[in-house]
């Protein structure tokens, strides 16, 4: 047998369509897929959606109930609830995205040639991980904040720091099965280099997993991407995130006006359950295809 | 291990001061405009005109004496500005970690020891309260109990403990819903997956009775997945409190951070980050020795992933 | 369905008493939704002192019949038939005869370190029994522990006590387990592949402490194995079972050599020997059925059968008996004596 018949009879069998792979993920795996599919349009069409400006409001209006073209009624500043939470779809589930582009790239980085390496610069690469991990994301944040003044990039770029490690060590534990299988030594042999070994081969295999922890860390950035912003660190006002207008709305509450701060507010936790709920599934799959 | 966590961490703290963009000076001014001697006293306080690893080495010891400097804004001692503050912190934190602690594996147990439909409404639930960030935990805790039934004040500290514990309540769980959440998931499957073990079918075999299974098999071995994930989660409240604090217009150290860190007082975000810092180091440390303690194939010093 | 009754199982004249019996017991167990048969119409006897041996491959149903026994079957788990122990009803053991008879039956696990909490010291582990359900205060229950292990061969039992199992080899964790069970006095033991675990020379160390004990205790002893050669040296009797069934029930010292079935005579011709020149191993060919895969209406190795003929796929042969053996081949009769493994020159 040729060392190329090996190395196809050894790989893990390509995964099927993306299609396959949702439904298998269950009732609740498909509803959490909608629920985003639905924020992503907000987050894309939004500003074209919303029938007022979330901008432009009217004191006298402020935290008049609903009626009339307006659902939600409106907020603190007599603005569109409504409008606000679909404008600021956009920065609530941009920042989370950059979040986790991010720190899923660089940990890839890190656990593929952490894995493929070993030696001392796998002992180097994990104990600086170990250091490092865990730590909270959101002192970080508060940190860069600080130095760099408020605003949505350097917090995301804090928790994609934040992040990292634990991406890394994750998936460092799955590239290093991945590398003991047979297969890697097939191609080795064959003269594959190493890193077209890990781009063609090694990564693809470990996607679901990737695309598990993904979507898993996108619930939890944007948990701590919204606290930032209600902390008034991250997204500032006016702009319409979901975070910022639970913290201008806060008043609202004792007032006896609480429905733009609870639309905020739930709006990011059904997101959010969406995301935990599809990112559990998907990683269950991804452990269960590994068998 | 923790050590080395220490000293980075303190090492960002303090040369983040020199990643902002403008020199030391209008950094700790927080952009306002000094007078010329104020600006020499800066210098010398702040040994600004030495080398940059003097310059930490001098604020680290300074900072292991508990001199943190001076807050620009408040123009007192920064360690005197955090001991008032930190007590607050500190009891927020210890009140949501019994809360975690209590409910959450309690629930996690009678989840895990008994399937069938209170486990799967525990599922679901702890699904949801996971994804439940504390600061909208907070505004439905104040919107029910505060302004609805009346049964909880909304802000301040309170006097007294009776007092204390009473204003502390609505914001306590605020901070521990989500993580109470994951603390029950992982003590749900831990039970589970301890059930599963065939030692615990040996002490079937023998006949040991059910009570003193779960108690000595059962509970015994998944303490160990369950303190791990406990220290995590109540590590990682010393900073969320933060954000209840806030929220409940608590004056602890968590919000006296975010306002120091809008009002550009250096020396203060330095102090409180250090603290916060070591606090959680502190956590970390002591669940590295209760694993140890529980696991006897563990050593001091590692702890499995 | 056929079912064996106690007559076909006396031998001529009156034997010991036996201790256990099983009469036509079936297992299913529910398995992603359907149920699943894991053990059909098994029967066998054992009587007081003897070694009766259990042969068969993975998915043969012979630890599932041990589990049965002593009622370790998972949840949903669906039983007929009867299991006698001492001639009363097992299943419908509870409150003090179920712990009674659980201190009567000791089971042998087959990996030891995954049967030990390794959380716990070796002491804790040995005395728990007889601390919890047997009152017996700590001092006396770990004195009693250290005499085991002296039996067992362990000479520092105090120290061993006081040790975790992480730091016991495999060979001497088999050795605590055995001790153990022999704490609470038991007149059965089931031994599940107690050495599969263990390298070859902690093998027979370990089965020669087994013997011994067995003799010396005058314990009854029920020894699962996938070995034939390993059952027949430690065992008087040897039953072997295909695909949850009980196929042949013999003396072992006749098993090898005259075997009354032809999955047994296939078993024993599989296993290499050492004196024999370098022949062809003969396999099996197929691959070996499971209990819920195996034909209702049809003998289970007809398809894996050199004998086999059109009548074994149309009816399912009872256990019926030939000489002081049990088999259940509708061909036996006519195979006699041709089934025995040729010398090899």
């Amino acid at each position: 047998m040729s060392a190329d018949a090996v190395a196809t009879a050894a790989a893990p069998a390509k995964r099927r369509g993306w299609w396959a792979l949702l439904r298998s993920t269950g009732p609740a795996g498909i509803a959490s897929a909608i629920v985003i599919v639905v924020a992503t349009f907000m987050a894309v069409f939004g500003s074209a959606l919303a029938s007022e400006d979330p901008y432009v409001g009217r004191l006298s209006l402020s935290f008049l109930g609903s009626g009339g073209g307006n659902l939600l009624g409106f907020d603190a500043q007599g603005r569109d609830v409504m409008s606000r939470l679909l404008v600021g779809a956009r920065s609530s589930m941009l920042g989370p995205l950059a979040v986790v582009a991010i720190c899923m790239s660089v940990g890839t980085v890190f656990a593929v040639t952490s894995a493929w390496k070993r030696g001392t610069y796998d002992a180097v690469v994990s104990s600086g991980m170990d250091v490092l991990f865990a730590f909270p994301g959101i002192l970080l944040a508060i940190l860069a904040a600080t130095v760099f003044g408020a605003g949505l990039p350097a917090a995301a770029l804090a928790l994609a720091v934040a992040y990292t490690p634990y991406v890394a060590r994750v998936l460092r534990g799955a590239a290093l099965r991945e590398r003991s299988q047979v297969y890697v030594d097939a191609l080795s042999v064959q003269g594959a280099s190493s890193f077209s070994i890990c781009m063609k081969h090694l990564i693809p295999n470990m996607a679901p997993l990737i695309v598990a922890q993904a979507t898993i860390l996108f619930g939890y950035a944007m948990v701590d991407l919204a606290a930032i912003s209600f902390l008034g660190l991250g997204v500032q006002p006016p702009n319409p995130d979901w975070g910022v207008m639970v913290s201008e709305n806060q008043s609202g509450v004792v007032q006896g006006y609480p429905m733009p701060a609870l639309a905020a507010g739930l709006c990011i936790v059904v997101v959010v359950v969406a995301f935990n709920v599809l990112g559990e599934r998907l990683y269950e799959r991804s452990q269960a295809e590994r068998r | 291990m923790l050590v080395a966590t220490l000293l980075i961490s303190s090492f960002i703290i303090f040369s983040a001061m020199y990643l902002a963009p403008g020199n030391p000076i209008a950094v700790l001014s927080g952009g306002r405009s000094l007078p010329p001697e104020s600006i020499r006293v800066l210098e010398e306080r702040f040994h600004l005109n030495e080398p940059f690893f003097t310059q930490y080495w001098l604020w680290l010891k300074a900072a292991l004496h508990g001199d943190f400097g001076i807050s620009i804004a408040q123009r007192q001692n920064v360690s005197s500005l955090i001991t008032a503050r930190v007590w607050t912190t500190a009891a927020l934190v210890l009140y949501a970690s019994i809360i975690i602690l209590v409910i959450g594996i309690a629930i996690g147990l009678i989840a895990g020891l008994k399937p069938g439909l209170l486990d799967t409404s525990s599922l679901v639930a702890t699904s949801v309260s996971a994804a439940i960030p504390s600061f909208v935990a907070a505004i439905v805790l104040i919107l029910v109990f505060s302004v609805k039934l009346g049964w909880f004040p909304t802000i301040g500290t309170g006097e007294g403990f009776a007092g204390t514990v009473h204003h502390l309540t609505l914001p306590a769980f605020a901070l521990a819903i989500s993580s109470l959440a994951i603390v029950a998931r992982v003590t749900r499957s831990s039970v589970r997956d301890e059930l599963g073990r065939e030692h615990v079918q040996t002490a079937v075999s023998r006949g040991i009775p059910y009570p003193q299974l779960v108690r000595r098999h059962v509970l015994r071995n998944a303490a160990i997945p369950i303190t791990t994930i406990a220290g995590i989660t109540i590590a990682s409240l010393i900073a969320l409190a933060a954000v209840v604090e806030r929220a409940f217009s608590l004056n602890g150290l968590g919000a006296y951070l975010v306002s120091a860190s809008n009002s550009k007082d250096f020396a203060v975000v330095q102090g409180i980050s250090l603290v916060l810092v070591t606090a959680f180091v502190v956590v970390n440390l002591i669940v590295d020795i209760l694993y140890a303690v529980l696991d006897p194939r563990v050593s001091l010093g590692s702890r499995a992933t | 369905m056929s079912t064996v009754t106690s007559e076909v199982w006396a031998a001529p004249g009156s034997g010991p008493p036996s201790l256990l019996e099983i009469e036509g017991l079936t297992v299913r167990l529910p398995v992603e939704g359907e149920e699943r048969a894991v053990l059909r119409d098994v029967s066998f006897t054992i009587s007081a002192g003897e070694a009766l041996g259990l042969v068969g491959e993975s998915g043969s149903g012979k630890s599932m019949t041990a589990r049965a026994i002593d009622r370790l079957l998972p949840p949903g788990a669906q039983v007929e038939g009867s299991i006698r122990f001492e001639g009363r009803d097992v299943m419908a053991f509870s409150g003090a005869d179920f712990r009674t008879y659980r201190d009567d039956v000791a089971v042998i696990f087959q990996d030891p370190r995954a049967h030990i909490n390794p959380v716990r010291r070796i002491g804790d582990f040995m005395t728990e029994a007889l601390r919890t359900t047997g009152n017996v205060p700590k001092h006396e229950a770990e004195g009693r522990a250290v005499a085991l292990l002296h039996s067992v061969g362990i000479p520092d039992g105090e120290r061993r006590l006081h040790q975790y199992p992480h730091e016991l080899s495999g060979g001497l964790l088999q050795r605590v387990m055995i001790a153990t069970a022999l704490l609470t006095e038991p007149r059965l033991l089931l031994a599940d592949e107690p050495t599969t675990a263990l390298d070859v020379t902690t093998q027979a160390e370990v089965m020669a402490i087994l013997d011994d004990l067995r003799r010396e205790f005058g314990l009854t002893l029920l020894f699962i194995t996938h070995d034939l050669d390993l059952a027949a040296a430690v065992c008087d009797r040897t039953a072997v079972m295909y695909a949850g069934q009980i196929v042949e029930v013999r003396r072992s010292t006749l098993l090898h050599d005259d075997p009354l079935h032809p999955y047994t005579a296939a078993l024993a011709a599989a296993r290499p020997s050492v004196d024999a020149t370098a022949h062809r191993l003969t396999a099996i060919k197929g691959r070996p059925l499971s209990a819920f895969e195996a034909p209702l209406d049809a003998c289970a190795f007809a398809a894996r059968c050199p004998h086999a003929e059109d009548r074994c796929a149309q009816e399912l042969p009872a256990l019926t008996r030939i000489d002081d053996g049990l088999t259940r081949c509708l061909r036996a009769e006519e195979l006699r004596g041709d089934l025995g493994v040729a010398e090899h020159g």
